[in-house]
């Protein structure tokens, strides 16, 4: 579904709560290694350093004109927070991303050893999982920038994501895969007219023949060359949990961790709601997840050294298997100097994670969501999730689109009465079935 | 010779050139070559210690150095050698 967004503030205007925005809010880019600033455009590398480049604002600007209330008054959606995001204006026409719900975990959470849990669903979103959020800011800087195809390197649920935002813009897309990925996601990407290349390797194969394929092309590669863009997107998570939450932070926040990005970004939107006075500033423990077949980052916490790549990954959880993380560093520190914990969950504990979620909860997670709870549950035993915790836990995409993960551990054969399972396909008679309700089939 | 692949980012110092024949029997003789031939890619590739910046990655026929021997590994006639941001992806 596409929707026609509220034009929302841009140079001098005036806001839904008429607070007057000023000029100047978005600076520029800047090196987050040496901080040299770059001026805005679709680059993600520093010319002096080679570090990464980040979005830099004004706060100060930012601050004086952004209130709750201007928020509240806006419609759902994750343009609510326009003037935090590196977009001068929304565009015409977008998918319908964000504001989905923060629910609270009453019997997961015992399950789990936690007072307070709640689950941010972002299974909801139009494409079934969190990455709408950061290629809606990347599609709409395209746009801003000229660009005319979008690209993306995928470990399944970006392809969905930016196969989706370009045929809302009515622009082709080019979705690089590996081609062992999960048959739901590459549909799902065909579905929305993508042109979906696999390519024979793993997802940091992908990434590197992507990188020079951005170099070479144009194309707006939304987590290559748009990726100070589209690393944005995700802060969108911490803003809607602060304002689930009537304006305030959790003590615990607990994510997966693929490239380290969105985790990464969950702290710089808690962050700038401080600095732009939104919200308190409390300490926020960040916890990460990683499946165990592929931890660096989980690792690189454990032993207290360097990200080391892992070569070849080795885990069902497709969407976090990526050996090379681009933001593992920075993942490492921050779940450090936060007091938090990056947690490594071997696959059949997600695979039972997936199935209590859905048990309990009625919400049906991608394994990366599994990997979150796993997380959830180590990080209780370990400690970096204390007694009275108020945690928020991230599912950031539907399990739909991993069908097969549920199952791993369960027991071959037809459901029994009272046991959940898919029962023997009986005739249509209700002697057949009553012979299964008594056990004679 | 081995052929290395400049990143659009680092051209300005190679004064354009996409790609650059240097002699090395290991990747760090390569870089080692590279970087004295034109010597503006030094801040970029080289941290202070004269090692490799921890933002750049190096792939020896695609297939990323640090999974091999590193710097240390053997480079030979006809190999090629990418430099890439070490980044972007996820």
């Amino acid at each position: 579904m596409t929707i026609e967004t509220v034009p929302a503030p841009t140079t001098q205007s005036a806001d839904a709560a008429g607070a007057v925005m000023p000029a100047r809010r978005i600076l520029g880019l800047a090196c987050r290694n040496c901080r040299r600033p770059e001026p805005l455009g679709p680059s993600y590398v520093c010319p002096a350093c080679f570090g990464p480049l980040e979005v830099a604002y004004d706060t100060e600007v930012v601050r004086t004109a952004l209130t709750r209330e201007a928020i509240e008054a806006r419609p759902p959606g994750l343009w609510r927070y326009l003037e935090l995001l590196p977009v001068d204006a929304p565009p015409a026409r977008g998918l319908a991303v964000g504001s989905t719900p923060l629910l609270r975990a009453d019997r997961l959470g015992p399950a789990l050893g936690v007072d307070r849990l709640w689950l941010k669903d972002d299974t909801r979103n139009p494409t079934l999982s969190f990455k709408d959020r950061a290629v809606t800011v990347a599609a709409a800087r395209a746009t801003a920038f000229g660009i005319d195809t979008l690209a993306c390197a995928s470990t399944g649920n970006l392809a969905g994501a930016t196969a989706a935002a370009a045929a809302a813009l009515g622009i082709p897309a080019y979705v690089f895969i590996p081609a062992d990925l999960e048959p739901a996601k590459i549909d799902h990407a065909l579905a929305y007219g993508a042109t979906v290349v696999p390519i024979e390797g793993t997802y940091d194969d992908v990434n590197r023949l992507c990188l020079e394929i951005a170099d070479e092309t144009g194309w707006g590669f939304v987590n290559i060359n748009l990726r100070p863009f589209y690393a944005e997107g995700s802060k969108t998570l911490a803003f809607e949990i602060a304002e689930s939450l009537g304006w305030r932070a959790p003590d615990v926040v607990v994510a997966p961790i693929a490239s380290g990005a969105m985790f990464t970004k969950l702290a710089k939107g808690f962050d700038e709601l401080v600095e732009t006075g939104l919200i308190e500033r409390r300490p926020i423990r960040f916890i990460g997840g990683q499946a165990a077949g592929c931890a660096p980052v989980a690792t690189a916490w454990e032993t207290g050294g360097e990200v080391e790549p892992v070569r070849a990954p080795d885990t069902f959880v497709r969407s976090l298997a990526i050996g090379n993380p681009a933001d593992g560093r920075y993942s490492v520190e921050l779940a450090r100097a936060s007091g938090g914990s990056v947690e490594a969950i071997p696959d059949p504990v997600t695979a039972a994670a997936i199935r209590q979620v859905a048990a309990l909860e009625g919400i049906f997670s991608e394994t990366a969501g599994g990997v979150t709870l796993g997380a959830v549950a180590a990080a209780r035993r370990r400690g970096t999730i204390r007694d009275g915790d108020e945690v928020v836990a991230l599912l950031t995409g539907n399990g739909v689109k991993t069908p097969e993960a549920r199952a791993l551990g369960l027991e071959d054969g037809p459901a029994r009465p009272g046991e959940p399972g898919l029962a023997p396909a009986i005739r249509p008679s209700l002697s057949a079935f009553e012979g299964w309700l008594e056990g004679r089939s | 010779m081995s052929a290395v692949r400049i990143p659009p980012t680092l051209r300005t110092s190679t004064s354009g050139a996409k790609q650059v024949e240097v002699a090395g029997s290991t990747v760090r003789e390569v870089v080692d070559g590279l970087v004295a031939t034109y010597p503006g890619l030094a801040p970029q590739l080289l941290d202070e210690a004269g090692g490799l910046n921890r933002f750049v990655n190096v792939f020896l026929n695609d297939t990323d150095v640090r999974h091999l021997d590193g710097l240390e590994t053997p480079v030979g006639e006809g190999d090629s050698l990418v430099l890439l941001p070490a980044m972007a992806g996820g």
